[in-house]
């Protein structure tokens, strides 16, 4: 991915806090999320199921429902027109205002999120016709099939209704949907976890291209990091409802610091190079009524320490990378200077890595995967025949 | 046409599988003259077509493909759930009846684990009640301490330890994770032979499903197990497999050892499916060996069921059902480069020991020039990268 880095930031969350129902038993969904997401960027967020990212994005749009309350933090958006909105205290009709135009989302289940009795047409004028009440019937129209065509579907399929479409086109349909009126900022909710590789393939690649013709930026929420590294600038890693990374999707790929990230990293078993066993993340993720103290991940984790049982980490940047550039940080006690950073946690920076790896060990049987295929060559990519 | 004959004598083989299913129309006829074309008559759906496997014991076999490629109907048809319209199966090389004569018995040999945990345990009973009933039903029980005993075991040896501690617990009560680890004891506590894992990891977290993969490949390796495992992600089908085939529209078009399958696709649907896979080690941006989407089983493509989206298709393709070719390693310049030797530790030995076969015409080492010329058509669909082929027209 061509990562262009706009340094103007579009939405900004700060400590932003989500609970489930209110009093002694609420559930902490999500925990002092700071999250920024940067004019034209591809901001994904990874976590697992009950991580809480679904949660953030429907708290950052204000979709929450009821029991979710947001108890807490920030969140800003800033319109191209130089204008602050805050979101949290934005009231009904200024959010009616922001949202589709500015802010939309694509949810996860297109067979779901369209409505089985109106045509394609129906539902992809609508929007505009809420919106922009001068546009004519035939504008909206012409608009409508433009939209499909610019997702690549034929636009001879506007009169037909949702189950006539396949999962993919149906993915589509979401996708000009939420196009229809130029917004600034697309919120993706695993908009391709139902569908098949070639299709979810094809589907980012048109996402991609509309992107750098449009300019808009995707907040893209998966549980795929592997997808995720591929097609993000940057990945904020969800934990039990906390961020506890957050960096450049090469660097959070090449060098992670979080001991959950390296564990995910590591669950995805590579396409080339050695077949090597591989363990995952022991234990599973926890239940969110019964957090463990301290550090939410300390009971899986390979490096836990006397403090993580006790202390809850901030996310900061990591003290060894303090006096480099990039903006990457992380929420473990580990990487706060006081004790050595265990050598799997500390690969060097892409771009300041002077001599590659400290040359894998052959006979570590856990080592991370990548690094096997990144030194077995990948000469055999799309290669035979 | 038998796939890969393989070191040891297959447990259970399938010759020739062929499921028709009858596609009936339900629901109120719309209105006259709304009638969508050719929509309604009544169809086969030709799901499975002709398709050989052969399960070793101590084996993985990995069955890949996309969502209606006709995976888990092979996996029903092997569990017995369905029978077949043609093809026969063959347990320790003797018939096994089409009848449901004998049934119980070839339960005890081969047993399925599903791919839902959160559905294949039935809510109202505990652990321990999931567990007793197949040791009941199938008589190998004894007393009831004998039985205790048993149970516990089955939960050690899907690492649900101390046994105790969830014996009395409810599906609800645990974590998906462990709730699949509950339908493999599940499906351990006959003594099977032969495990069928359709999709066993998908529904679960990230983080959680190589523990799964790799307590399979225990039961691989220490008790013999033969495994199809079946799965549309073919890296982890590559990290456990020792044979992988792949299907696509009810067709096997692709098998052999999972390294060589993986790292030297020969079929063109193979090479499309690793190029859209999620790869983060790719050095450049992904290009996409082809495009559209798979096509309607009631009205399958003649010839080759790919050819209408294989980049490579030839006159040939649209007209013969390609037969399974060998593929001999020398035609991708045998990639064993040094670096996979290196610290391959885990390697399994008889990583090579599956043939290559490919189901296509490319692979044919006699055909004339008419046949091989390329197929008009499918030029024109890659011309209009806006595909719109195959999807439900």
């Amino acid at each position: 991915m061509s990562a262009d880095h706009a340094t103007d930031v579009l939405l900004e969350a700060r400590k932003l806090c989500v609970d489930y129902g209110a009093g002694p038993g609420a559930v902490h969904a999500v925990v002092d999320a700071d999250l920024i997401l940067r004019r034209g960027e591809v901001l994904g967020l990874a976590g697992e199921s009950g991580s809480g990212k679904s949660t953030l994005a429907f708290a950052i749009t204000r979709l929450l429902r009821a029991p979710g309350l947001i108890t807490g933090g920030d969140v800003r958006y800033y319109a191209a027109d130089g204008s602050i909105v805050d979101m949290l205290a934005a009231g009904e009709q200024q959010l009616r205002v922001l949202r589709w135009s500015h802010i939309s989302l694509v949810m996860q289940s297109a067979m779901n999120a369209l409505n089985p009795v109106l045509s394609i047409r129906a539902q992809l004028t609508d929007a505009l016709k809420a919106h922009r009440p001068g546009m004519s019937a035939a504008d909206r129209r012409g608009r409508a099939a433009e939209l499909l065509t610019m997702v690549g579907i034929n636009s001879d399929r506007l009169g037909s209704f949702p189950h006539q479409l396949s999962g993919g086109m149906r993915q589509r349909v979401m996708i000009a949907m939420a196009l229809a009126l130029e917004p600034q900022i697309v919120i993706m909710d695993e908009p391709t976890t139902a569908l098949d590789v070639v299709t979810q393939r094809e589907i980012l690649e048109e996402l991609t291209e509309l992107r750098n013709q449009l300019g808009f930026a995707i907040l893209f929420i998966t549980h795929d990091l592997s997808l995720l590294i591929e097609i993000a600038d940057s990945i904020a890693v969800m934990y039990a409802g906390r961020l506890v990374e957050r960096a450049d999707a090469t660097a959070l790929f090449r060098s992670p610091r979080h001991p959950y990230t390296l564990g995910l990293l590591s669950s995805f078993p590579a396409l080339h190079g050695p077949r090597r066993h591989m363990t995952g993340i022991p234990g599973s993720p926890p239940d969110l009524r019964l957090l463990p103290s301290g550090c939410v991940f300390n009971p899986r984790c390979d490096y836990v320490m006397d403090r993580c049982r006790t202390q809850s980490p901030p996310l900061t940047r990591p003290k060894a990378l303090t006096a480099l550039g990039g903006g990457r940080v992380v929420a473990c006690w580990l990487h706060d200077g006081a004790v050595p950073v265990p050598e799997r946690l500390a690969r060097p920076e892409p771009g300041q890595e002077q001599d590659h790896l400290p040359a894998t060990e052959p006979g570590a049987t856990e080592l991370l995967t990548t690094e096997s295929a990144a030194s077995s060559g990948q000469s055999d990519q799309g290669s035979g025949l | 046409m038998t796939t890969a004959p393989t070191t040891a004598a297959p447990l259970l083989e399938a010759r020739g599988l062929t499921k028709h299913f009858v596609a009936r129309v339900t629901g109120p006829r719309p209105r006259r003259g709304r009638l969508a074309r050719g929509r309604r008559a009544a169809g086969v759906v030709h799901a499975v077509e002709d398709v050989s496997i052969a399960l070793a014991p101590a084996r993985v076999t990995a069955v890949v493909g996309e969502s209606g490629s006709g995976k888990s109907t092979l996996a029903r048809l092997l569990a017995r759930l369905i029978t077949p319209t043609a093809g026969n199966l063959l347990l320790d090389g003797h018939d096994v009846p089409a009848s449901g004569r004998g049934r119980r018995e070839y339960s005890g040999q081969v047993q399925m684990v599903l791919q839902d945990p959160f559905s294949s345990l039935n809510p109202v009973h505990d652990v321990r009640y999931h567990l007793a009933r197949p040791l009941q039903v199938h008589g190998l029980g004894g007393s009831r301490a004998g039985l205790d005993g048993v149970i516990a075991g089955l939960l050690e040896r899907v690492a649900l330890t101390p046994p105790d501690q969830y014996l009395r617990k409810y599906p609800h009560e645990l974590s998906g994770g462990q709730r699949q680890r509950v339908a493999i004891a599940r499906a351990l506590a006959v003594q099977p032979r032969i495990l069928l894992a359709d999709e066993p990891v998908s529904m679960l977290d990230v983080s959680i499903r190589l523990g799964l993969l790799n307590l399979l490949g225990e039961l691989r390796d220490t008790d013999g197990l033969g495994i199809l495992y079946i799965t549309h992600d073919i890296a982890s089908a590559r990290y456990l497999a020792d044979e992988i085939m792949v299907m696509y529209a009810g067709q096997v078009v692709e098998s052999g050892s999972a390294r060589v399958v993986t790292d030297e696709p020969a079929h063109p649907y193979t090479q499309l499916l690793l190029s859209a896979a999620p790869d983060p080690d790719r050095s450049g941006p992904p290009v996409l060996q082809g495009r559209g989407a798979p096509p309607s089983l009631v009205a399958p493509p003649a010839g080759c069921r790919f050819h209408p989206r294989c980049p490579h298709a030839m006159a040939v393709c649209a007209d013969q059902v390609p037969p399974r070719f060998e593929v001999s390693s020398s035609d991708h310049g045998a990639s064993d480069h040094g670096a996979d030797n290196h610290g391959a530790d885990n390697e399994r030995a008889d990583d090579h020991g599956a043939d290559h076969l490919s189901a296509c015409w490319l692979h044919s080492q006699d055909l004339d020039a008419d046949a091989s010329r390329p197929l008009g058509a499918p030029a024109a669909v890659n011309a209009n990268p806006k595909r719109d082929l195959g999807e439900e027209t």
